[in-house]
């Protein structure tokens, strides 16, 4: 990927289209610029993987299942590619065990609004040289910069997973995920077979994956952990919706943009706050509040994008839309 | 004492205050600034790369007093903290609950959570767990301007750019932390404690490479050479093997099936690389006194020599046994004595030069050794530090990991954060990371 001689463009850096909407809406007339495929490094006894930012999670994912490991990024669609997935932010339903996005990217190699070709991060597995460009640009949406490569952390695979299905499964060691759709809550074990059957033998067996909920008008409200059963509770019967309990993501979808922005209204009266994933109504910048310390993302992109090419309008740093 | 911290830079303060609250540390930042001096952010003072060391003589702010836990949420795992909070006597606080704050440096005695917060702080169990920045959710700050905000929140995610991210391990540089929220874990309901002794380091650090390439991602996974293990066992009795040439202490935690799996697995491959004793703790007593021994390395140290010059540096896993190889080759060649103890799992080097300062011409030959040793660390695909931070003391060694561009974005992000460099100035980049800087016209030159 050379950006040179793409000067003067509005650029925006395209993956596989399957979070195409999360947030702000894409610039009008931009130059769509594609990063390259391909494992560029892969060392399983280090445990990390080098990939071009094209590279699909279903190739990442297939590359490192070889080896008896994997990258929990859990993306919803597949097809997503690393770079999106770092963009975008957004984290996976196994979370509560495996972390956040922005916890499996050790190096990020991006190239900024003005051309400077930048290395942020290191190669192992710990490292506190410098400042932290990789936790900076997940979830920046592509504005700061084009995403070339990315140094990810592997972990083993865990040998067995099963579901689990139970009125209240707090007492669960390490669950990989508590997802509850108002009923009873559905439990992820992962671990050696003996110890998830243990774990698991006082819930019922028929738990199972839920389905996320899917509409024409999606969403995740974050909120803290302590109020997800309040703020699901409060949503409008217009909602579908599915929690991740102890991590406070919600996720929502509905067949109308309006039900979407009253789901937001419910977020921000619980502390919390609702990013669009897809749909939503037609003024929607996607996050329907004012960031939070908006002059200083301002100086960040700045400093960045001094001339505001990359993907302008996908954080609303500028005008803000109420919701 | 408040000149330098536990590195070996000195510098000098303007002022020192022991702010109460977080307005009284806004308001020593607003002094600091209506006097055009600088601020530096200073817990306990461990640190050891210089981060805490007054340049330019700015007004010292020191948090030890801000010692409160203020809240404790069992149920979300989440504590509010002031940041003089000391390490060890948060995981007390909440211990009775069934949880501990997960980073665990070996000063968890006397380091604070701001500090930590400052350094991205690592310890022995990280290599599970992750370091600082996996385990904050929210700090609350005064800017380098003097004001008040919240980086990240107690949901999953915060609206825009990652600015806790950014703030943790800033190493005082984006302002100070006054306030805390770290997600506590749960104490896991069974732990093995491993000790494996072998006749070589290579046979040790071959133990290293060999269970993580085995799938075992242990809890803990820490070496000790021979020199530092006999000086632990002179110091505390902690019942290491006093004729190892190295010592592998290994820690897996979890639920009965996946415990013994892994003691299983790591047993086979400590034998398969010779190992001359392979152990679990019997009970809790022997689990403390092995951890005590290992927690207690530095403090042993002074048996051997008066001072000594401890190096952080990070190797991919697999390339171990080769960089071990250099450390030692390195420090003989500068005749030199060189103590290895540190965090093998994840590949975290804590070369230790021990001397003795009235030697003449001595620091400049621990100097070159250190450098020497970084530049092999850099040169097998590693890094400057894994824990410690850059500080003073690397901070004049960052081009050698990083290209103009990559120092010159870090310090775009720096000035966001600080526009007029009163936070914590000298440390982290070097000078000329900005492009252009050293082209800088003087003023009142012109050409």
């Amino acid at each position: 990927m050379d950006l040179t001689g793409l000067d003067a463009e509005v650029l925006a850096p395209v993956g596989a289209r399957t979070q195409w909407e999360v947030g702000g809406p894409p610039p009008a007339g931009a130059r769509e610029v594609h990063a390259p495929a391909g494992v560029l490094a892969y060392e399983p006894a280090d445990m990390t993987i080098t990939v071009g930012a094209g590279t699909s999670y279903d190739e990442l994912d297939r590359v490192l299942a070889e080896q008896g490991q994997e990258c929990a990024l859990d993306p919803r669609d597949r097809r997503a590619t690393v770079g999106g997935i770092l963009a975008c932010g957004l984290s996976g339903t196994r979370r509560l065990r495996h972390g956040p996005v922005r916890d499996h990217v050790l190096e990020v190699r991006f190239e900024t609004g003005d051309g400077q070709r930048v290395k942020g991060g290191g190669p192992t597995v710990k490292n506190v040289t410098g400042y932290d460009l990789p936790r900076l640009f997940v979830g920046s949406l592509g504005t700061l910069g084009i995403l070339q490569q990315a140094t990810l952390r592997c972990r083993p695979r865990l040998p067995y997973a099963r579901w689990f299905a139970a009125e209240d499964t707090t007492s669960v060691y390490r669950p990989s995920t508590r997802l509850w759709a108002g009923a009873e809550e559905h439990v992820l074990i992962e671990g050696v077979r003996t110890d998830v059957d243990a774990q698991g033998a006082r819930f019922a067996a028929h738990g199972h994956m839920p389905a996320l909920p899917v509409g024409e008008h999606r969403g995740r409200i974050s909120v803290a952990p302590g109020v997800v059963r309040d703020c699901a509770h409060a949503l409008g019967s217009d909602v579908r919706w599915c929690a991740e309990l102890g991590v406070g993501t919600i996720h929502v979808a509905a067949d109308a943009g309006a039900a979407l922005s009253d789901a937001r209204a419910v977020a921000h009266a619980h502390g919390g706050w609702l990013l669009r994933e897809a749909g939503g109504e037609p003024e929607d910048d996607g996050f329907g509040r004012e960031l939070p310390n908006i002059d200083l993302m301002r100086r960040i992109k700045t400093a960045f994008d001094p001339a505001g090419r990359l993907n302008p309008g996908r954080l609303p740093l500028d005008a803000v839309v109420a919701s | 004492m408040y000149a330098r911290d536990a590195g070996v830079a000195v510098g000098s303060a303007a002022a020192v205050c022991f702010p109460a609250d977080a307005g009284e540390v806004a308001a020593a930042v607003r002094v600091a600034l209506r006097h055009g001096r600088p601020f530096v952010a200073r817990g306990s003072g461990t640190g050891l790369a210089g981060g805490a060391t007054p340049l330019d003589d700015p007004v010292v702010i020191v948090t030890t007093q801000m010692n409160r836990v203020l809240d404790i949420d069992t149920d979300a795992r989440v504590a509010w903290v002031e940041p003089g909070v000391l390490n060890l006597d948060l995981s007390r606080a909440v211990a009775h609950l069934g949880l501990h704050y997960a980073p665990d440096p070996s000063s968890q005695q006397a380091c604070t959570i701001g500090g930590n917060v400052g350094t991205n702080a690592g310890g022995p169990h990280c290599l599970a767990e992750g370091v600082t920045s996996a385990h904050v959710l929210a700090v609350d700050v005064v800017l380098a301007d003097g004001s008040a905000t919240r980086l990240g929140g107690l949901e999953p995610d915060s609206p825009g750019y990652d600015l806790r991210g950014c703030f943790v391990g800033s190493e005082g540089t984006m302002g100070i932390a006054t306030r805390v929220a770290v997600r506590l874990t749960a104490d896991p309901p069974r732990v093995a404690t491993m000790l494996c002794a072998f006749d070589s380091v290579d046979a040790a650090a071959a133990t290293v490479s060999g269970v993580i390439a085995a799938g075992v991602l242990p809890a803990a996974l820490e070496m000790m050479d021979a020199r530092i293990t006999r000086a632990v066992e002179d110091f505390v009795g902690a019942g290491f093997p006093r004729n190892a040439e190295a010592v592998l202490l290994v820690e897996v935690d979890g639920l009965d099936g996946g415990v013994d799996e892994q003691v299983g697995a790591i047993e086979r491959v400590a034998t398969a690389n010779a190992a001359t004793l392979v152990r679990v703790a019997a009970d809790e007593t022997e689990r403390a006194l092995l951890w005590k021994g290992r927690k207690s390395a530095f403090g042993a140290i002074a048996r051997i020599a008066p001072d000594y010059y401890l190096h952080d540096a990070v190797v991919p896993r697999t390339k171990l046994v080769n960089v071990l190889r250099q450390v030692y080759a390195i420090a003989e060649a500068h005749d030199l004595i060189v103590m290895n103890v540190f965090h093998a799992g994840d590949g975290n080097l804590h070369p230790l030069l021990v001397f003795d300062r009235r030697e003449p011409g001595v620091w400049d030959r621990v100097y070159a050794a250190g450098t020497e040793i970084l530049d092999a660390c850099l040169s097998a695909g590693g890094v400057l530090t894994g824990e410690h931070g850059v500080g003073v003391e690397k901070r004049d060694l960052m081009p050698r990991m990083f290209s103009a561009d990559d120092l010159d974005a870090q310090a775009r992000l720096r000035d966001a954060f600080d526009p007029d460099g009163f936070a914590n100035p000298e440390k982290v980049l070097p000078r000329g990371s900005r492009c252009g800087e050293m082209q800088r016209v003087p003023e009142g030159a012109w050409i």
